[in-house]
């Protein structure tokens, strides 16, 4: 995956565009009576546990809870061989050498959170610092908070520059910027912030923290996703989509799913552009795949939970 | 001979946030009817008072956020509910009131729920206005909910007094507290139960049973309520009562001649938008 | 082939019984034709024959206004409270019967099931919901006067919306204490028939509604019969003259919801993807078959490019199919006639000299479809701009300022709906006063409800529908 560069912060307002609020809570809704069944609904399920990250963001989490979690993530049906392993592992910074440990070359990436998670109300330095270390650790992903305060007092700029900061920071491991999109509260802010972000560099634009009570939307992946179709086609550069927070189905899933499909085409249909930050979504989608294959209804404790 | 079945009473409690608790206080009070004891009803105090208060501010901004029409579905639904409960509220009214009075009373009660249950689609309609002011603008008055509205129940006319003032303030779009008829609170109870199985969202009607002269005066002063309906006051006590609502300016309401959709406008504001029109 | 095609999702039809034959609803039976003449109704997505329906003639047009007349004064005299409770009746019971009612509706007509379910059955109901509150309260909706009903009202309505239009017509008539004969269009019968039984169920007085099934010869029978008091038309403008001219002198009061060509009109500070939504819904929905589609897209000059290329992309997500697919989006054309006009119109287009486009699209081999097409480089002199077409094909014009859109707008004899879109408020307005359209959406299109008036201006037709004002051409004020 090509790592990204900035495109400068004029791109945003040449981009521009407004949302009415009403219009596009119609258009996610729509976009819900979507009826997925069958092959249709296999193909979904398995899409959406490859592009999992699985997540635990605890105060209480520990080395040995992490490479519990890590053989959920790369073994989600330990006696069912023909469940894929999930995108991602999404921990905090200090654990993320035990997480490479753990996770070896299973193909499961460690994605870390860092610069002042999730409030990102940390200096400039403190946060840069602190994604250097999760890289220097091994975090292949890292994913950043951008400052809501600033944004909504209407300094663009500022995000813009600890976005590219952050970028540079990173280096060769991929960004993807949280917008905390619960705490910026409008359509349009959620679209100027996905454009600020993606000029600045970000890899992928994220949802939410899961930190705050509201979360994902429909409305507001759908918003966020129309940026980055605008932005791919006045720049070439695709960025990835990552819903997290409150998602607890598989219908959940799915219906994201369908919101990516439909307003970015297939070629987003893949953890390289699209993520499901989660942590109960990934039993509920392996009971629906039993269900989905047997036609009887499962029951939780047949899942791992680890 | 057979026995005759014995009878399981039915214990009346309040009706708060879409359930039915008994006072803080656990205190009750004897209601008799023609036959004697009829049940221990419960004497609500001022705690219910400002529980009940706290649960109708809560549920009013989803109450009025419904669309008109959602709203009017409730309530006809609630006529359903009191349509399929007639011999029930009948037997209440009649126990409280007499039996001729019964009927008479539980129809229009119905009745009226149904005409007002109509009206919430279609007040703004007749009640609003485009207002063709002397300048480039778009002018809209729209009526909107007043938000938390107290009822203090006539005394009498236990099941169609309480609906008379409860229904236009409903229709409003407002969420309501109301004391029912000190002497012949039961009706009211069992017309909450209609309330209960017809969707009304919780805390959009709470009804306090108890002692008048204990509650009204705590009603009326709340300053979480914006609305007061004194149609059940008594010429002695009204002087003290509006005095007390003046504390947060609260509108204070009296029923008119009869149902009218100025009924639900006393129950509503005005407001005004003002908007250029200009390419 | 889509890397994540949805599987089928069909709705079930088994909640449904089509009887073989059916009778027309004359004095709150089901009646043999007099005539003794049937036709056959059909599913145009599959082209099978679903029933057989009978084709009223002069004496079944007769019997049917005699029960509405005998019906007609103690509907009047009843308490209009009980008026109202009929129609309450009459609204649950369409909300209970409501998948019933959209699976039937998608069968004989060809609409999407999600549009049956979603829109048309929970409207038809909200209809009957709304009008049914206003029976026992003319006199706030006539201050100052006495609301009398007209007596006997002949209702023809369209294929489009069947049951829909149905509640348009019959609600605010029985509201306001008339009785009603009405013929459904001779494609879609099926729903107005259903509608009978509910009737039934809602203890209705026999002879209140009344419903005669047949083609053009029918309608205009009973339009033209002396016995009516009152004709409400909705469908093409030129027979809503036919009739005008036929009912000229007659004393018969009329309402006419006649043809369109809305413009709809994008700005460049518009919300463009919810833009493309509104253009899509406006042109696509039931597959164009609405007399207010916005069928032509005035798009102001500096967005034009990057609009019609979010249009055409937004086109490629539209799945065409079987109309009771739960996932399809575009049903069928409701008949071959239809289908034909269609074609002719969008090969006139081309023969203009206008840009055509299509996005990929495989049609079924059985039943009648187009695929959604757009027209570019079209221009207010084009027939594809005048006519309308009453299909999914939209024709793309540009305008450079707000004069020049209202001017465009407004150049056509029919004048139903109009489209807005931008973000700023006082535009809207603006746009607003001068468009010549009964109807004008902002930043919306096709949006319908009961207490929304509807009707047009100029060519379009006269009397609204909805609302307080769709009161007005039911009564006689006094």
């Amino acid at each position: 995956m090509t790592r990204a560069v900035s495109e400068g912060p004029g791109i945003v307002e040449r981009i521009g565009g407004s949302v009415d609020a009403v219009g596009v809570e119609q258009r996610a809704a729509a976009l819900g009576t979507r009826s997925i069944k069958k092959e249709a609904k296999l193909f979904g399920l398995d899409l959406a546990i490859r592009c999992c990250d699985l997540t635990t963001l605890e105060g209480a989490d520990s080395p040995s809870k992490i490479a519990q979690l890590a053989s959920k993530a790369m073994r989600p049906a330990p006696t069912d061989p023909s469940i894929p392993h999930v995108a991602a592992l999404c921990i905090y910074p200090r654990l993320v050498a035990p997480a490479v440990a753990a996770l070896g070359d299973s193909g499961v990436a460690v994605a870390s959170v860092a610069g002042g998670f999730p409030s990102g109300q940390a200096p400039l330095d403190h946060r840069l610092a602190e994604i250097e270390t999760a890289v220097s650790d091994g975090a292949d992903e890292i994913d950043i908070v951008i400052s809501r305060g600033a944004l909504l007092a209407g300094d663009q700029d500022a995000v813009y520059e600890e976005v590219s900061r952050a970028r540079e920071a990173c280096g060769s491991a991929h960004l993807k910027v949280i917008l905390e999109t619960g705490e910026l509260a409008s359509y349009d802010r959620i679209r100027c912030a996905s454009l600020v972000a993606m000029a600045a560099g970000a890899d992928f634009i994220k949802t939410s923290t899961g930190k705050i009570s509201l979360a994902s939307t429909h409305p507001t992946a759908v918003v966020m996703a129309e940026a980055i179709r605008d932005f791919a086609e006045a720049t070439g550069r695709a960025v990835g989509l990552k819903v997290a927070g409150g998602i607890k189905t598989a219908k959940e899933a799915l219906r994201y799913l369908v919101i990516v499909n439909e307003t970015l085409g297939e070629e987003w249909l893949d953890p390289d552009r699209f993520r499901i930050g989660a942590s109960s979504v990934l039993n509920d989608i392996l009971m629906q795949i039993d269900k989905q294959r047997s036609g009887v209804y499962s029951d939780p404790d047949r899942y791992t939970k680890d | 001979m057979a026995a005759e079945r014995l009878a399981v009473n039915k214990t009346y409690k309040l009706y708060l946030n879409g359930g039915f608790p008994r006072s803080e206080s656990g205190r009750s009070y004897e209601i008799t009817g023609p036959d004697g004891f009829l049940a221990n009803a419960v004497r609500a105090s001022r705690k219910d008072v400002r529980d009940a208060v706290t649960a109708a501010r809560a549920a009013s901004s989803k109450w009025a956020g419904l669309t008109a029409y959602n709203r009017g579905q409730i309530l006809y639904r609630v006529a359903e509910m009191m349509e399929a409960r007639s011999a029930e509220l009948v037997d209440e009214v009649s126990r409280a009131e007499g039996i001729e009075e019964a009927g008479r009373q539980v129809d229009e009660a119905i009745d009226s729920w149904v005409w007002y249950a109509g009206w919430t689609d279609k007040i703004a309609q007749v009640m609003g206005s485009l207002n063709p002011v002397a300048g480039p603008y778009f002018n809209l008055t729209a009526p909107e909910p007043i938000g938390v509205a107290g009822i203090i129940a006539p005394g009498e006319s236990s099941l169609a007094g309480v609906v008379a003032r409860l229904a236009p303030a409903l229709c409003a779009g407002n969420a309501v507290v109301v004391l029912a008829s000190e002497s012949h609170p039961l009706p009211a109870i069992a017309l909450s139960e209609c309330f209960a199985t017809a969707d009304v969202p919780p805390g959009v009607v709470n009804v306090l049973t108890g002692h008048r002269d204990e509650l009204a005066p705590v009603l009326a002063a709340h300053l979480d309520v914006d609305a007061l309906d004194v149609t059940g006051v008594g010429e002695e006590k009204l002087g003290e009562i509006e005095e007390a609502a003046a504390g947060n300016v609260k509108r204070v309401i009296r029923a008119g001649p009869g149902r009218s959709p100025y009924e639900v406008t006393a129950f509503m504001e005005m407001k005004t938008v003002w908007h250029p029109k200009g390419a | 082939m889509p890397r994540w095609d949805y599987a089928p999702a069909p709705e079930a039809t088994d909640i449904v019984t089509v009887k073989d034959t059916y009778g027309l609803f004359i004095g709150g039976e089901e009646v043999e034709p007099l005539s003794g003449d049937y036709f056959k109704t059909i599913n145009p997505a599959t082209e099978e024959v679903l029933a057989a329906i009978p084709e009223a003639g002069l004496e079944d047009i007769e019997a049917a206004v005699a029960a509405a007349r005998k019906a007609a004064g103690t509907w009047a005299a009843i308490a209009p409270a009980d008026r109202a409770k009929y129609l309450f009746r009459i609204a649950r019971a369409m909300q209970e019967r409501q998948r019933e009612l959209a699976v039937l509706e998608t069968m004989n007509g060809g609409k999407p099931i999600k549009e049956s379910r979603d829109i048309d059955v929970p409207l038809a109901a909200a209809h009957f919901f709304y009008y049914a509150g206003w029976a026992d309260k003319l006199e706030f909706a006539f201050p100052g006067r006495n609301a009398e009903p007209l007596g006997v009202c002949a209702q023809v309505i369209p294929w489009n919306f069947p049951l829909l239009m149905l509640a348009w017509k019959i609600a605010p008539a029985l509201a306001t204490g008339n009785t009603v004969v009405l013929k459904p269009a001779e494609t879609t019968p099926l729903t107005a028939l259903l509608f009978a039984q509910i009737c039934h169920q809602a203890g209705l007085p026999a002879g209140v509604v009344n419903i005669v099934t047949g083609a053009g010869e029918t309608g205009a029978a009973l339009v033209n019969h002396p016995g009516v008091d009152k004709v409400a038309f909705t469908g093409s403008t030129e027979v809503g003259k036919q009739i005008q001219r036929s009912l000229a002198g007659s004393g018969k009061h009329l309402s006419l919801e006649l043809g369109g060509k809305a413009a709809n009109i994008v700005f460049a500070d518009a919300p463009l993807d919810q833009a493309v939504e509104g253009i899509v819904n406006g042109i696509f929905f039931n597959q164009g078959h609405v007399c207010c589609a916005g069928s032509r897209l005035l798009l102001q000059e500096s967005i034009a490019t990057r609009v019609v290329s979010k249009l055409k992309r937004r086109l490629s997500t539209l799945r065409l199919g079987d109309p009771l697919d739960k996932n399809t989006d575009i049903g069928a054309i409701n008949s071959r006639a239809q289908l034909d006009k269609i074609k002719e119109l969008v090969g006139v287009g081309v023969d203009e000299g206008a840009e055509l486009y299509q996005a990929p699209c495989e049609l079924p081999e059985h039943g009648f479809w187009f695929p959604p097409t757009v027209f570019t480089g079209v221009s207010q002199s084009h027939r594809i701009a005048q006519e309308e077409i009453f299909g999914p094909v939209l024709s793309v014009l540009t305008f450079r300022t707000e004069d020049e859109a209202v001017e465009k707008a407004n150049n056509t004899p029919y004048g139903l709906s109009a489209g807005v879109w931008t973000d700023k408020g006082s535009r809207i307005l603006w746009m607003a006063d001068r468009l010549k359209a009964g109807v004008v959406w902002a930043n919306t299109f096709n949006r319908f409800d009961p207490a929304s008036p509807f009707g047009g201006f100029k060519e379009s037709g006269f009397g609204r529908e909805g609302g307080r004002h769709g009161l007005e051409p039911y009564v006689r004020l006094t």
